[in-house]
């Protein structure tokens, strides 16, 4: 996977992920141009288009247009289902997920998607591994903030 | 709610895990505003300019937060950053303090600053750098959740200096037994190799066992790292040939297993990982009989056990499908996996039928018998509402297209032709004449076939398309009259269409003193005099919808008919009008013309005779010749290809001098056939023929695809031909010479036109590694042209054991100074290289 793009229906940028280095002026040219040919695909219309040299594969949840560009070896359908098992992960994590939930905990879309996703390409298949991996990661920061507040409580009581 | 005090400056309030709100004591500044807080007041904004102003607060606040070194507040400012930098927002200002956060002991710290890494930095960036040595040691953290961290940003975003610094590291890790760490590390390792393939071996040993691990994250991961491997080095293909049997084994278990709740999706067994296997299958049983063999029966039982009813089988499907095509299966197989794509075709899910028209597209030529018993369905595609599908199916049904259902496929597609989009009509309109010129059943049904396109889709066909038709119609003797009885009709009714009208001009000026005899035996002759004849193609000289090249072809016409046509006094007197036209080109052809008239009337008859059968050439496709378009302020340039002529009778020499000078000469002229049949005089008719006529050849629509337009220069790329042009003893100069790279240019005059200077490239390569993929391009000034021939090679071999050669030819009709801009790329040791110079020492007798 090239990159992956997540837009409310307005064309409003939810989340950008991308696989391959380009300066930020390609990267907002590239959003800008992909995310107006998207929106204005029809409902009828299949879920791949041909963009640039590039294939790219969308899928609409709700108010979210999640879109990836893959390569030319890349198997359409197969993307498909990993685009799929982002938002369980992320309906799992949230708890029956909302596009609010993604603007307001950006941050944890992003970790939810470097736990499942690595250079473009699934590292874990198993839901339930990348979730685990992250309530731990959560955990770990959890635990060491606790720790680090209750020291220094113990210090104030001597 | 807990309130914990726990300095006499700071509290820090608790609401519950995760929502912890840290408040200052009276002394200091506000604490920055937490990240959640700033998203929900810049939602509130009800205008754009009201957003920026809230921004632009915050950014003053979180900036100087950043001048005073907080600890406490950089992940929250940062995270703050982040979200603005989404926004469409500049946050470069944050990214030193992403480096700050990265190198901080506090794990929250951390995820936000490798977050902001690779959101905000990127390889260009020379900060990025400063990352390697927090990476590198974040690698060896004791906490994983750190080093998976550094792994996914490493393996996301590094860069190559990064990747050569820190591989070591991932290879540790590709070899630990955490296999949380294990998967990332492959990954990881999958975009080291990407960014410096060299270092491709030194992964080779940890790869040993990683197949026999039971992990199926390490296990998807180990194979999409195999598969890197193996597409980029034969030699480790060949040395992973191996593995066959035990990636049959585990796609085996997979689909033989029962239900396994931790992989499952939709009743099937990690279809990530069966997907990722077949694909790494494909490419070791690609080419190789014993790996093919080893793995039919797998991919048998997974065709046909597969269930279809839900996206995800037929995933796996299509991943078997294509490797069931590329490997070197049994013929069972291969009409197996055919039938899964016309089973395909009629899904009701269009995104499936989308996947089976492409892999019919890639098995069509090698498969063709299998493909066509999908015929009918795939032409019903051309109906989908879909504009990818219908492109598709259109592609595919040109590539179906044989002698025995030519009709049939023609009647669809040129129904198809009448509706579709703008975007399909040009290819379609090409495809059909290609198919046409192919499979023709009759030369009556080929010209109506013609005709059909030309008036319904007339504005898209291709501009090569006019020169082939012509060549065509030529060549169909018997159905001359026919064909200019209809093209005349046509033009009747319609002028707008430049193609049509320059096809129908021509033919009347070349038949049409059938026209107006009244002869056609197809069909119901038409009563046309002289006159109206002449009105018709005064019409389209003095139309406003007509091309300069339209009327170019309209005045040429007009004249050819002063030797068919019997009212020579109506035609002298048009030519002399557009003797002092405005339009340059117009212009000369009359004032050439006229002077026909005038002084050469005894050779007039002879000039404009019929034309003769033109020969084909072998090959419809586009032959070498590389068109270079100039950059910025050079000229764009392009060949434009006439019709092939093999050179009949000689003429007169004189006539050379006459009009050999003037290198504007029309593309379809009947002085092409009178030059004398010398090999440079051929070269002159064909560059004479990169004419400025009608300015250069507009670009076909930005729809068209990048197919290469049918050149049909014949004889060009023949180097023999070179030798029978003198040398005009001009020195040779070395143009480029740099890295290694040594480019000489030798030159030769093109006999006998003195406007043209022959030039041959020779590339040199001192160093000690080939340069691979080499391409030559040059651009010259707008009073030039230029034109490229095929190179020798490609490579160019190492300490100057041999040079590539390519023939440059420029036309200096304005004796200007010669000068040229050339780009040179190639790949040298790995890397890609690319270079722009200007040659500006070109011996003056080159262009004098």
């Amino acid at each position: 996977m090239q990159f992956m793009l997540l837009f409310s229906r307005q064309g409003k940028l939810r989340l950008q992920k991308w696989y391959v280095p380009l300066s930020d002026k390609e990267k907002k040219k590239i959003t800008r141009e992909l995310v107006q040919t998207v929106l204005a695909r029809k409902p009828k219309m299949c879920s791949f288009l041909e963009w640039r040299d590039l294939k790219i594969v969308y899928k609409r949840y709700a108010s979210l247009y999640f879109c990836c560009a893959i390569e030319d070896q890349d198997n359409e359908l197969i993307t498909l289902e990993i685009i799929h098992r982002y938002v369980e992960l992320l309906d799992k994590y949230f708890g029956s997920v909302c596009e609010l939930d993604i603007i307001f905990n950006f941050e944890k879309a992003y970790f939810i998607l470097d736990e499942f996703l690595l250079g473009g390409e699934a590292q874990e298949t198993s839901k339930k591994n990348v979730l685990k991996a992250i309530e731990q990661a959560d955990l770990e920061k959890d635990s060491y903030n606790q720790r680090f507040v209750a020291e220094n409580v113990r210090l104030s009581i001597l | 709610m807990l309130i914990v005090c726990w300095s006499p400056v700071m509290v820090e309030v608790w609401n519950g895990p995760g929502d912890k709100k840290t408040v200052e004591g009276p002394s200091r500044m506000p604490a920055p505003i937490r990240l959640r807080e700033l998203i929900r007041t810049i939602r509130t904004a009800r205008t754009q300019a009201e957003e920026r102003e809230m921004i632009q607060k915050e950014c003053a606040a979180i900036r100087s937060s950043f001048r005073e070194e907080d600890n406490t507040y950089r992940c929250r400012n940062v995270a703050k950053l982040l979200y603005m930098h989404m926004l469409g927002y500049p946050a470069h200002f944050g990214q030193l303090e992403c480096l700050k956060l990265i190198a901080s002991q506090k794990f929250t710290d951390k995820r936000i600053g490798y977050l902001g890494a690779m959101l905000l930095l990127d390889e260009r960036q020379d900060v990025h750098l400063l990352m390697t040595n927090c990476i590198k040691n974040d690698l060896n953290h004791s906490t994983q959740y750190v080093q998976g961290l550094a792994l996914c940003t490493l393996g996301c975003m590094g860069s190559s200096e990064m990747c050569r610094d820190l591989a070591g590291e991932v290879e540790k890790l590709l070899k630990t037994s955490n296999s949380y760490l294990r998967k990332k590390a492959a990954l990881c390792a999958v975009h080291v190799i990407r960014k410096v393939p060299e270092l491709m071996e030194m992964f080779l040993p940890a790869t040993k066992n990683l197949l026999s691990e039971k992990n199926h994250g390490v296990l998807h991961t180990s194979v999409v790292l195999l598969t890197e491997m193996c597409e980029r080095s034969p030699d480790m293909l060949a040395h992973f040939r191996k593995l066959v049997p035990q990636l049959v084994r585990i796609l085996k278990n997979l689909i033989m297993s029962g239900y396994s709740p931790e992989h499952d999706v939709s009743g099937i067994s990690d279809p990530f990982l069966q997907v990722r296997i077949l694909r790494l299958l494909r490419i070791l049983g690609k080419g190789d009989d014993d790996s093919s063999e080893a793995m039919n029966d797998i991919l048998a039982q997974v065709a046909t056990n597969t269930e279809t009813s839900k996206n995800v089988g037929n995933a796996i499907l299509y991943e078997t499908v294509l490797t069931i095509m590329d490997i070197k299966s049994e013929s069972g197989l291969r009409v197996l996996a055919i039938n899964i794509l016309g089973r395909f075709l009629l899904n009701n899910d269009k995104n499936i039928r989308y996947v089976a028209l492409t892999s019919l597209l890639k098995t069509v030529q090698t498969d063709h018998n299998a493909v066509q018993r999908h015929r009918s369905t795939i032409v019903d595609c051309l109906k989908d509402l879909d504009v990818s599908i219908k492109r598709r199916a259109m592609e595919l049904s040109f590539a179906l297209v044989n002698g025995n259902n030519i009709r049939g496929m023609m009647k669809e597609l040129l129904y198809f032709l009448d509706s579709c989009d703008p975007e399909f009509k040009a290819d379609c309109a090409s495809g059909v004449f290609l198919a046409a010129e192919k499979y023709a059943p009759s030369k009556r049904w080929h010209i109506d076939t013609i005709m059909r396109v030309l008036t319904t889709a007339g504005s898209y066909v291709r501009d090569d398309s006019v020169p082939n038709l012509i060549q065509l119609i030529t060549n169909s003797v018997e159905m001359h009259a026919y064909t200019v009885q209809r093209l005349y009709k046509a033009l009747l009714d319609d002028i707008s269409q430049q193609p049509l009208v320059q096809v129908a001009s021509w033919c009347i000026g070349e038949y049409g003193d059938l026209l107006v005899s009244g002869q056609c035996e197809e069909e119901e002759p038409i009563q046309v005099t002289e006159d109206e004849v002449l009105d018709v193609l005064e019409g389209l000289l003095v139309s406003n919808l007509s091309t300069p090249v339209t009327r170019g072809y309209a005045l040429t016409a007009i004249m050819k008919l002063s030797t068919r046509f019997t009212s020579v006094n109506r035609i002298k007197k048009v030519v002399s009008i557009y003797g002092s036209s405005i339009d340059v080109e117009l212009q000369q052809r009359a004032v050439e013309y006229n002077a026909l008239f005038k002084k050469y009337d005894h050779m007039r008859p002879a000039l404009l005779e019929r034309m003769p059968i033109m020969e084909k050439t072998a090959s419809n496709g586009p032959t070498e010749i590389v068109q270079t378009n100039g950059e910025a302020e050079p000229s764009v340039v392009e060949a434009k290809h006439p019709p092939p002529v093999t050179q009949p009778t000689n003429q007169a020499n004189d006539l050379l001098d006459l009009l050999g000078g003037n290198d504007v000469v029309p593309v379809i002229q009947t002085t092409v056939p009178t030059k004398p049949a010398s090999a440079g005089g051929e070269l002159l008719d064909l560059l004479g023929d990169l004419s400025l006529s009608g300015g250069p050849a507009p670009a076909p629509a930005t729809s068209v695809p990048s197919s290469q337009p049918a050149f049909l220069l014949d004889g060009l790329t023949s180097p023999p031909l070179f030798n029978d042009i003198a040398a005009a003893g001009i020195p040779p100069m070395t143009a480029y010479n740099k890295n290694g790279l040594k480019i000489d240019f030798t030159f030769e005059r093109a006999n006998p036109n003195p406007n043209i200077a022959v030039i041959t490239i020779h590339a040199s390569n001192s160093t000690e590694a080939d340069m691979t993929d080499f391409v030559f391009q040059a651009a010259v000034p707008k009073t030039f042209q230029l034109q490229l021939l095929s190179p020798s090679s490609n490579v160019v071999p190492t300490l100057n054991q041999g040079t590539v050669t390519q023939v440059i030819r420029v036309l200096n009709p304005q004796k200007q100074q010669l000068r040229m801009r050339i780009k040179l790329t190639y790949t040298h040791k790995g890397s890609a290289v690319q270079d722009l110079a200007e040659v500006n020492n070109f011996p003056p007798q080159s262009w004098q």
